[in-house]
């Protein structure tokens, strides 16, 4: 229960300066000021729409389906919320340390859609309705390039637990259950005879010790802007001839609902980047020699300090990803659905199939 | 207890998805009862079936439903109802199938059955899950079966491939 409010205000608070922190770089990337008015800098922002939303008027359409209109944004955000049971947030804390998790997320994900096809049809509205079919269409294809993405980390790790996948990625490796006599290697192959263990740091993140995940990474990281319906991939809420997508009809605490999902799916996804590729709660900073650098940003394990230098490294890592998404979304144009289609099917699903051939020889290299 | 929560609500929902005439409702109180299946899965130690029973019926199977009913209802801009036919005979059979297996569960003296009473009660053991019991079984035990999915999956993807393509007039 202490996790569920824990994780529900942490994800509420990096939501607001995610809101904020959109309106900003928009700003700056169009040469304008953003908002400036409310508290220093205008950071208030975010906070003062959010309590706009909360007063405005309920508004159920007349003609909508009401019990789907109303349940659909809750089962939306329950099912984006329900993802972050599993992630690991520092060494020794994560709401739920199940065997399975990359599994189990990439299940309960797809919850999201059924909430989608709800939100569309409970509307009653044909925007909303050709918004969630866009959204849900373009969410079922781009699970296939990321969840293979995913599988090539996982058949590197060899576990499907996140937090077994976050202790192979640093110098924290031997304590964890199980993993006692693993070694990590330089790019993963045991023949040059370097060993990482020890000095953990960025030479054991994921992308460094199998340096084939990389283009994983990538991948992954296309998708997941088409999994948060992100531009350019944001054909489903294309402001221009779908007025907003799927929920177009909502207003108030709904809206407020749906948009709180929207961005948490976007931290969720940057979350599950950082933990599979970018090594999790672990240092950048390398042991050198007498200079232990990664053993002093990691704390003991147990105590305070390892808490909070595993949640600063992994929230900054998830930070530097989210502002990629916006800078993203501000360069690039929308794609076409027949381009959408195209870089899916044809360029990330055949990549991604021989990524997760080579990574599965990469980890016979590393035994 | 818990058992008790999931049963009733896949009962109560199974039982919603029969009767209503509805196929969008229905469609969605699908949905709870996969999900209240799956927390029984969940109850019953084998998580890895829970998460594939949510991955393949919910994000596939239900989502294809679902997509199928809309975009066949709004040619008539109204939800598809389904029609009542074969009602006699659809309840006897389904009351005799009832009586049957109900039959054979009061019959059956479960609780004496020889495996039952040497099964340890730590199903897990220092496992932590499932998965790795059941990928050794894939490819030791299970490997032909296994092999012959994997096939009949491929053509039935040709098979769709090809029905989707565009077929030039000749």
């Amino acid at each position: 229960m202490l996790a569920f409010v824990l994780t529900l205000v942490l994800l509420l608070s990096i939501v607001i300066v995610l809101a904020y922190a959109e309106r900003k770089v928009a700003a700056f990337m169009q040469d304008r000021l953003g908002p400036t008015e409310a508290g220093p800098y205008g950071s208030l922002q975010s906070v003062l729409d959010v309590l706009k939303l909360l007063q405005k008027e309920d508004i159920v359409p007349a003609a909508a389906d009401k019990s789907l209109f109303k349940l659909a944004p809750i089962l939306i955000f329950a099912a984006v919320f329900a993802g972050f049971a599993v992630i690991p947030f520092t060494p020794d804390l994560v709401p739920a340390g199940i065997g399975i998790g990359v599994f189990y997320l990439l299940a309960i994900i797809s919850l999201d859609v059924v909430g989608l096809l709800m939100a569309g049809w409970g509307s009653n509205n044909k925007y909303a309705m050709l918004g969630a079919m866009r959204s849900v269409a373009q969410i079922v294809s781009y699970e296939i390039p990321a969840g293979l993405a995913i599988l090539a980390a996982v058949m590197v790790c060899q576990s499907l637990d996140f937090q077994e996948i976050s202790y192979q990625q640093g110098a924290l490796m031997n304590q964890f259950p199980g993993l006692e006599y693993e070694m990590n290697w330089l790019f993963g192959i045991r023949d040059l005879g370097i060993n990482t263990t020890t000095i953990g740091g960025i030479t054991t993140w994921n992308i460094f010790r199998a340096p084939i995940l990389l283009v994983a990474f990538v991948i992954y990281f296309i998708a997941s802007l088409a999994e948060s319906n992100r531009a350019p991939f944001d054909i489903p809420e294309a402001e221009s001839e779908l007025v907003a997508g799927f929920h177009v009809e909502y207003s108030g605490f709904r809206f407020a609902a749906l948009f709180l999902a929207e961005y948490s799916m976007m931290v969720l996804v940057s979350l599950v980047a950082v933990i599979l590729f970018l090594g999790s709660w672990n240092t950048p900073l390398p042991n050198i020699g007498p200079v232990s650098l990664a053993y002093w940003t990691t704390g003991t394990v147990g105590e305070l300090s390892s808490i909070l230098w595993g949640g600063f490294w992994l929230l900054s890592k998830t930070f530097v990803l989210l502002f990629l998404q916006l800078q993203i979304r501000w360069t690039y144009p929308r794609l076409r659905v027949d381009q959408l289609m195209h870089l899916c099917w044809k360029v990330l699903t055949p990549i991604a199939l021989a990524v997760v051939l080579i990574a599965g020889i990469w980890r016979l290299l590393m035994i | 207890m818990l058992f008790y929560i999931f049963a009733i609500l896949a009962i109560l929902s199974g039982a919603y998805m029969v009767l209503t005439r509805n196929l969008l409702y229905a469609g969605f109180s699908l949905l709870i009862t996969l999900l209240s299946v799956a927390g029984i899965y969940v109850l019953l130690f084998a998580d890895f079936i829970a998460v594939t029973q949510l991955m393949v019926y919910v994000g596939g199977v239900l989502v294809l439903i679902l997509f199928g009913i809309m975009l066949s209802s709004r040619v008539h801009d109204k939800s598809v109802m389904s029609e009542n036919v074969n009602t006699v005979w659809g309840t006897l059979v389904a009351g005799l199938i009832l009586v049957g297996l109900s039959y054979s569960i009061l019959k059956a003296n479960i609780s004496l059955l020889p495996w039952l009473q040497t099964i340890e009660m730590d199903v897990l053991g220092n496992q932590k899950s499932t998965v790795q019991s059941i990928g050794l079984k894939l490819m030791t035990d299970f490997v032909v079966p296994f092999e012959l999915a994997s096939l009949l999956l491929l053509i039935a993807l040709m098979g769709a491939a090809y029905i989707a393509t565009d077929k030039q007039k000749v």
